[in-house]
């Protein structure tokens, strides 16, 4: 009687899921979708700014620091529908930061920085390696004391919006352990900076050339708070890809359902074959365990070992059944899914960038076994 | 009212003390895991004394209406006993098509007489229920039935059969469709809904060997047998929609049930356990890296249906497809059922080849068995193929097969 909610969605919360449907909705119809595809920059600007004005970067920014000091699950709220419509910004990545720098930054470092991050100030993540291994702590960067200034050296991959970022957080290993570093976007040559040829093409992503770059010492977040800010950050980067993945396969949906109830074949409609819609009531019920372990692992997060298991479950069933969900949405299209014009290849290359980032559902289940069977 | 009910936390304890206090000893023979698996006389005299004991109690059909043998209290009371009943490992409630379907749509829909002559006794046990829709020329097909019920006076005149009617022997009442009218045209109209006698001449339940080599149910033969007309429930011709109304309580997509549990649930706890206890390559099952991921696929299938209970909850968070988890619950549980059957048998390694009543089978053959018997589940009520039709066309609008 007295054990807590294990699913709490506030007013709030759904209030923000209104808004965030309407606006994706409208914003970012298929249409506008692909014109993205051909942009430097991969998001409209404009976009960005209403976003901002919407308050929607600062939603899990305290009231000090110019947010509205709501919660990771507000977050989530506006991160799922953001999935449905592929619309792609540096929404994630930038709320990533602001945790990074909520948990771990110096109070100075809070003061100077979260503020422009709620007012739509880009801040990027760098925390992948030519290795590829999704593990945090797994850094070859590096960075030396040099007086009062830090350099550093080693390569950063797949660093989102990258170049349109103000500021970078970067992973390297310092003194021997696991450290982050703020870099401003000034500091990093155009020369060093290279976009990369991602799959999902509605997506940017910068390799980072870091040999020489250098910063000062300041820009090191507080050493001591490092450890549990990563851990929290693996889960909050799990909970919005979680999110991202959710809104993914209710897309996906659309698209394929759109064209069983449309496409005939042999005289019948190709949604009345049972080989098809079995398999979409399979993706239905994939979708259903996804979001209830979305809208579980948001209220549980924080929760210790609780919440860690909870995003972990969220992410590997989400993840998952994005990918299946946009593979048999190519596969029921037939040779229009074999094209460029058919939508199903959209969703497929974003199941591979959700899912393919954090860790997939292997990883992910094998970390759980760890947590339940041991 | 509200003065009158008792304070949760103090009925808490009270069931706590009471379900310790009174629970019966282990019985020496496997126990049924759920209504279907009743095989001899000896399981079903054990379990009906324990439903009726609850009943007496006080602690069965705590939220049906007092005046038909119930006692007119919020749901909540009756889940603190449920919960109970579980948590201590208790038989089933034996009962269950009574308590959970029949009981449920003689609330609803039934008329006045008709309550005051079955609620109470579908809890007390004093009439066990049986239901008799599926033929064996039409499973899934249940619209189909052929069954012919034909007026005489005051009596209705039944000829046919009818296939898988679990407790038949036992059982004193089914729910039955059957056809009153045959030439109409369309196959669902004409069929009319009978709360039917079962101890009547002419009747006669066969009981039917199952796959796990039990005596779980009966086909009915109907020879010229007379029912009196006023058992009908709803309206004559009008049976089809009183079937799928029970269907709704039958897949728990409607509540309304009197309580207690149904089956003994075998949780996935109980599979890990197996893996901590048995071997490969010398080895526990747990430390083999493939067995554990397969664990915690079965863990998470468990966690997501709890999960998706409690967001149904939420309307805003079922919005865009209300009926989803609700119509998808029978079909997810039944497989579950069978996989954790399927699993917890392999665990056991070449110890899985044994059945029930072999002195070696693990657990008494109770997984195997398990495992077997679930396919009354993915069967039963609409096979799982026919649920993802259901739901494939109702849930997603997909046009029909």
């Amino acid at each position: 009687m007295t054990t807590k909610a294990e699913i709490v969605f506030t007013e709030e919360q759904a209030q923000l899921l209104d808004i965030a449907e309407n606006f994706c909705r409208d914003k970012s119809p298929i249409a506008a979708v692909r014109a993205q595809i051909d942009t430097v920059d991969g998001f409209e600007a404009g976009l960005w700014q209403e976003m901002a004005q919407l308050g929607w970067l600062g939603i899990a920014i305290p009231e000090q620091f110019g947010g509205s000091g709501l919660s990771m699950a507000e977050v989530v709220s506006i991160a799922e529908p953001m999935g449905r419509s592929l619309f792609a910004t540096p929404f994630v990545t930038t709320s990533l930061a602001a945790q990074l720098l909520l948990d771990a930054g110096t109070e100075t470092q809070q003061a100077a920085y979260l503020p422009r991050i709620a007012e739509g100030s880009i801040t990027s993540i760098a925390s992948s390696e030519e290795h590829g291994d999704w593990n945090l702590s797994h850094i070859d960067c590096t960075a030396t004391l040099d007086h009062d200034k830090l350099t550093l050296a080693g390569t950063k991959t797949l660093v989102a919006d990258a170049a349109n970022a103000d500021t970078i957080i970067t992973t390297v290993k310092y003194c021997g352990s696991s450290c982050l570093v703020l870099i401003d976007r000034a500091a990093i040559d155009d020369s060093a900076m290279t976009r990369e040829v991602v799959l999902d093409q509605t997506r940017r992503s910068y390799r980072i050339d870091l040999d020489g770059v250098s910063v000062p010492v300041g820009n090191l977040l507080d050493v001591s708070k490092t450890a549990a800010a990563l851990t929290r950050h693996h889960k909050l980067s799990c909970l919005l890809l979680a999110a991202e993945a959710c809104g993914g396969i209710a897309g996906a949906m659309d698209v394929t359902l759109e064209y069983l109830k449309t496409r005939k074949q042999f005289e019948r409609y190709i949604g009345s074959y049972q080989s098809l819609k079995h398999t979409m009531v399979d993706i239905l019920t994939g979708m259903e365990a996804a979001r209830s372990f979305l809208y579980h692992a948001a209220t549980v997060v924080d929760d210790g070992e609780k919440g860690e298991v909870a995003v972990r479950m969220a992410k590997a069933q989400a993840g998952e059944v994005f990918s299946y969900a946009g593979d048999r949405a190519i596969q029921f299209h037939g040779g229009f899914g074999f094209t460029f014009e058919c939508d199903a290849q959209l969703f497929r290359r974003r199941a591979f960038w959700t899912e393919n980032q954090s860790g997939d559902a292997r990883y992910h289940r094998k970390r759980l076994a760890a947590l339940l069977l041991d | 009212m509200n003065e009158t009910l008792p304070d949760i936390e103090e009925f808490s304890k009270e069931v706590k003390q009471w379900v310790g206090d009174n629970k019966p000893a282990r019985p020496n023979f496997l126990m049924p895991q759920s209504f279907m698996e009743v095989g001899t006389e000896e399981q079903f005299q054990y379990l009906k004394a324990w439903q009726k004991k609850v009943y007496e109690a006080g602690y069965l059909g705590m939220s049906w209406p007092k005046e038909y043998g119930g006692h007119s209290m919020p749901q909540v009371y009756q889940d603190i006993v449920t919960r109970e009943l579980v948590a201590q490992d208790t038989p089933f409630m034996v009962n269950t098509l009574g308590l959970n379907w029949a009981g449920p749509l003689i609330l609803f829909m039934g008329s006045e007489e008709q309550k005051k002559a079955y609620i109470q006794k579908i809890l007390s046990t004093e009439e066990i229920w049986c239901q008799g829709f599926s033929e064996p020329d039409h499973g899934s097909d249940l619209g189909n039935a052929q069954l012919k019920a034909v007026r005489d006076g005051d009596e209705f005149v039944l000829n046919g059969s009818k296939i898988w009617t679990t407790l038949g022997t036992q059982a004193t009442r089914m729910i039955l469709l059957a056809r009153t009218q045959s030439h109409s045209d369309s196959k669902y109209k004409g069929l009319t809904f009978f709360l039917a006698p079962m101890k009547v001449e002419g009747i006669e339940p066969r009981p039917i060997q199952k796959l796990t080599n039990e005596y779980g149910f009966c086909q009915t033969f109907f020879n010229d047998a007379r029912i009196p007309a006023d058992c009908i429930i709803g309206k004559e011709g009008e049976g089809w929609l009183v079937a799928m109304k029970t269907l709704m309580f039958e897949r728990g997509a409607e509540g309304g049930q009197a309580g207690g549990h149904t089956s003994m649930k075998t949780v996935v706890e109980e599979v890990i356990n197996m893996a901590k206890r048995t071997y490969r390559d010398g080895e526990l099952s747990t430390k083999d890296p493939v067995v554990r991921d397969e664990l915690v696929k079965l863990i998470m299938y468990s966690q997501s249906m709890r999960l998706n209970s409690v967001r149904d909850r939420i309307p805003a968070l079922v919005s865009e497809r209300p009926s989803s988890i609700s119509m998808s619950n029978k079909m997810l549980i039944t497989e579950f059922n069978k996989k954790m059957g399927e699993v917890g048998t392999s665990l056991q390694g070449s110890n899985s080849l044994y059945f029930v009543d072999d002195d070696n089978a693990v657990d008494g053959g109770r997984w195997q068995q398990a495992y077997f018997q679930a396919f009354s589940g993915t069967i039963g009520g609409g096979t799982t193929q026919i649920q993802k039709n259901i739901i494939g066309e109702r849930v997603l609008g997909l046009p029909k097969s």
